[in-house]
């Protein structure tokens, strides 16, 4: 007995990758070039070439996505090619876990090691009497030892408010994906534009986060290792949760328009594991930057 | 052993420079990696020869000091990211699918992006070097505060190119991946998969772990040198010795992402001309599995004399020193493979067999260096620049020169000249030993790396390893006129090109078809 296979659907030419890879390399001059001049604080085209790149790279993804959706909405495309999508993101996600991991891998270093060791610990006692003898160290690091000074963010006002907001959006979307699966659609539209919302609430709260970090606070993406590790970790965050909400919002439209069944939204599936992945790396950083 | 597959021409293959520029087809991207690994090659190994040139004696003879330094860090840079993983990427694409009995790989487009990103990464990195200012001088392992404190303006180019670079590996990694665990043919089973297709797992399930903590640690110095934090400045609270912890662990696993494919390569070539099965198949796939897990937790061996707790030492000694034993589980597998077979030696099979005997050379330098006190002698000396060109040159580049000469029938439909490869092996074989064995000597008595300029005691050696080191330059010349050749006719080959070959690649025609195996062959 023979049996039979669906065909592997391999594209046709395309154009789009050569587009993208111009885009990448107009955004790899163009930031080069524009934190170099920004450096010298000077003007020049550094800044031109980044806009020209990004948008290069959104014509880019509206083509390609396009192209894949018509080739989705077709019919093109098999069980197995869902499979090769899936496994694509769900390890797409892994490498974004690894990037994280190197930000907290320095948070952790610096806290374990690095200021205590400033600070005199283990066999440690002559580097701080030699360089800064009145250096203490403690966490989160408010007085560096070249002087600089700053004041804790709090995690109970908005970092509070805020991981409630992401814990809720990841339940409503979660409310979404079954409604999806049962194929209830007006509850599918309610409970994604909710995610989208609260995703948004997020970010406008983040946005008031930093505005009081910097003004009340006095602290900075340059004021020392706590100031550094802050912004670094809730900025790629941030810009995660960017992406994550454009792609929620990606996937309503596409919705509103119809597309999806109950078995097959690999889209939306993408877009949801993306969204919790985002709400895993607050968990931590609520832990690990905020409270403790 | 399977069935052929009929190739169904559905579609021709496009011609002119649109084949190129657009492809969706794994053989047409598997070439141009290739070919760009090479031109890579060539690039890196012209500044080798500049170094080799300005070392032939002591003194400064033909370039500054800075300029001596960008040449160490490019060249470092390109063979690593430039030549050596695209190469390997290359062969990947061009072989596991066939392997495998796949239509393509998993996603072709992406396939297609992860190539066309890596000439424009090498050109921003080539282009730093005509800038005002010089292009990266810090060496190709970056350490802070050379890099942010002490680098000239152009570092957000090293940066953003380094970035796109990891976008490329990543990308490719996951095709890689997806294509080996989703697109088997039937009955492929995990323990029927040539050695090639599991070391390709292993080592792309590495890049995903490891190329994003590149990208962190490129950030970070980004961020200190332009933005004024201090994550490697201890008057901020940070610590330069971080930075090292960040990258190597990146950077070990990063040495056996270029190591395990070779070692794939060698596992398949060495069986066809022993005539023997392969010894040992599951123990092959265990080691890797094992070499790759210790990989991320040996990271710390690289920075011995930086400072660090004794307790670490110690853990990153042993840890280290574990790796000699999946290792030599290998090379006594391939031993014992040879065992007696009915050896004959073939170019690919020359190839394989100085790599078993040189890269264990490696290994063994390797192991010398693992043991802390005496790597408080060895750090930063010749001796080590020794030990990682025996396993990346007759190492990594040799095993890909014996997938080159094993594959090139099956790719062009033509034999080789063989007996300009035979003078190409030959040639290798002896001035790539003129060239690093002295290194060792030389880094024993305390020759400093990295340095254009050293002590007069040195200098007949280090004018004996530059000679070794024009001549093994000037041989890859040979390479090239050999797949030139190649690639333009010969003597026409049957499909299965080796009679000692086994695997789903040789039941296809030669030249291999522009599609393979729209229908999944039977494995049995």
């Amino acid at each position: 007995m023979k049996t039979q296979y669906e065909k592997y659907y391999v594209p046709e030419q395309s154009h789009w990758p050569i587009v993208g890879a111009v885009a990448l390399f107009l955004i790899a001059v163009g930031s080069g070039l524009a934190v170099m001049q920004t450096a010298k604080q000077q003007g020049g085209i550094g800044f031109y070439v980044l806009i020209l790149g990004i948008a290069v790279l959104l014509y880019m993804l509206f083509g390609w996505f396009k192209n894949v959706i018509d080739e989705s909405q077709g019919g093109l495309y098999s069980a197995q090619m869902d499979r090769s999508f899936r496994q694509g993101m769900a390890w797409f996600i892994f490498s974004e876990v690894m990037f994280f991991m190197a930000f907290f891998g320095a948070l952790f270093y610096a806290r374990t090691f690095a200021v205590p060791w400033l600070g005199g610990d283990s066999n440690n006692a002559m580097t701080n009497e030699v360089l800064w003898p009145s250096f203490e160290a403690v966490w989160p690091l408010l007085n560096t030892p070249g002087g600089d000074e700053t004041k804790a963010m709090g995690w109970q006002g908005l970092p509070l408010i805020n991981t409630i907001i992401l814990l809720t959006s990841s339940i409503t979307l979660h409310c979404a994906h079954t409604a999806m699966e049962h194929g209830k659609r007006t509850q599918l539209k309610t409970m994604l534009a909710l995610t989208i919302a609260l995703g948004a609430i997020f970010l406008v709260l983040q946005g008031e986060e930093y505005v009081h970090a910097y003004q009340d606070l006095g602290l900075t993406l340059d004021s020392g290792i706590y100031g550094n590790t802050f912004f670094l970790l809730t900025g790629f965050h941030g810009m995660h949760v960017t992406l994550g909400t454009i792609l929620l919002f990606v996937v309503f439209v596409r919705i509103l328009k119809g597309h999806f069944s109950e078995e097959k939204h690999f889209a939306f599936q993408a877009a949801a594991w993306y969204w919790h992945f985002v709400d895993v790396v607050w968990l931590c950083l609520f832990v690990f930057v905020y409270v403790l | 052993m399977t069935t052929i597959a009929e190739s169904h021409h559905h579609h021709h293959a496009p011609t002119g420079i649109k084949r190129w520029l657009f492809t969706t087809n794994h053989k047409d991207i598997g070439t141009l990696y290739l070919l760009f690994a090479l031109l890579m090659f060539l690039t890196g190994g012209a500044m080798a020869l500049v170094i080799r040139a300005e070392l032939f004696q002591p003194g400064l003879q033909f370039v500054e000091p800075h300029f001596f330094n960008q040449m160490t860090t490019v060249h470092g840079l390109i063979m690593v990211f430039g030549a050596v993983m695209p190469a390997f990427t290359g062969l990947a694409n061009w072989m596991i699918p066939m392997m495998i009995g796949a239509p393509d790989m998993a996603l072709p487009r992406m396939n297609n992006w992860s190539f066309w990103i890596l000439p424009f990464a090498f050109f921003i990195l080539l282009m730093s070097l005509f800038m005002e200012g010089g292009g990266p001088a810090f060496g190709w392992t970056f350490y802070a505060p050379l890099s942010t404190t002490y680098s000239n303006d152009n570092t957000a180019l090293f940066v953003f190119a380094v970035h796109i670079m990891g976008i490329s590996s990543i990308m490719g990694a996951i095709n890689v991946i997806v294509t080996i665990v989703n697109m088997r043919a039937p009955g492929m089973t995990y323990m029927k998969l040539p050695l090639f297709v599991w070391t390709w797992l292993i080592t792309a399930f590495l890049l995903i772990a490891v190329m994003p903590v590149l990208a962190g640690a490129v950030t970070m110095v980004l961020t200190d040198k332009y933005f004024g934090t201090d994550f490697f400045n201890a008057a901020g609270g940070g610590d330069p010795v971080m930075f090292q912890h960040i990258f190597w662990f990146f950077g070990h696993p990063e040495v056996y992402i270029m190591i395990l494919p070779a070692f794939g390569v060698i596992s398949t070539i060495i069986p066809t001309f022993s005539r023997k099965k392969l010894f040992g198949y599951a123990s092959m796939v265990y080691a890797t599995a094992s070499i790759a897990f210790l990989s991320f937790i040996v990271w710390a061996h690289h920075m011995f004399t930086t400072g660090m707790p004794l307790a670490g030492e110690l853990f990153f000694m042993y840890s280290t020193m574990l790796i000699s034993v999946p290792t030599g589980v290998k090379v006594f597998n391939w031993v014992a493979t040879m065992w007696r077979g009915s050896i004959s030696f073939e170019v690919p099979m020359l190839f394989s067999i100085a790599f078993i005997v040189l890269f264990t050379l490696g290994g063994f330098s390797g192991l010398m260096l693992a043991i802390t006190p005496v790597d408080f002698q060895y750090h930063d000396t010749y001796f080590v620049v020794a030990h990682f060109h025996y396993v990346l040159v007759t190492g990594a580049v040799f095993s890909i020169m014996a997938g080159a000469y094993y594959w090139l029938p099956k790719w062009t439909g033509n034999m080789y000249h063989i007996g300009l490869a035979k003078a190409h092996f030959w040639l290798s074989l002896i001035s790539v030993n003129i060239l690093f064995f002295p290194m060792h000597f030389v880094g024993l008595a305390g020759m400093p790396r990295r340095i254009p300029d050293y002590a007069l005691q040195f200098a007949d050696f280090n004018a004996l390893i530059s000679i070794g080191g024009f001549a093994f330059g000037l041989s890859q010349l040979l390479f090239v006129a050999v797949v030139y050749k190649c690639a333009k006719g010969g003597q026409k080959v049957p499909a299965k090109v080796w009679d000692g070959a086994e695997g789903l690649e040789w039941e296809v025609d030669s030249p291999a078809p522009y599609h393979t195996f729209s229908e999944p062959p039977e494995v049995k």
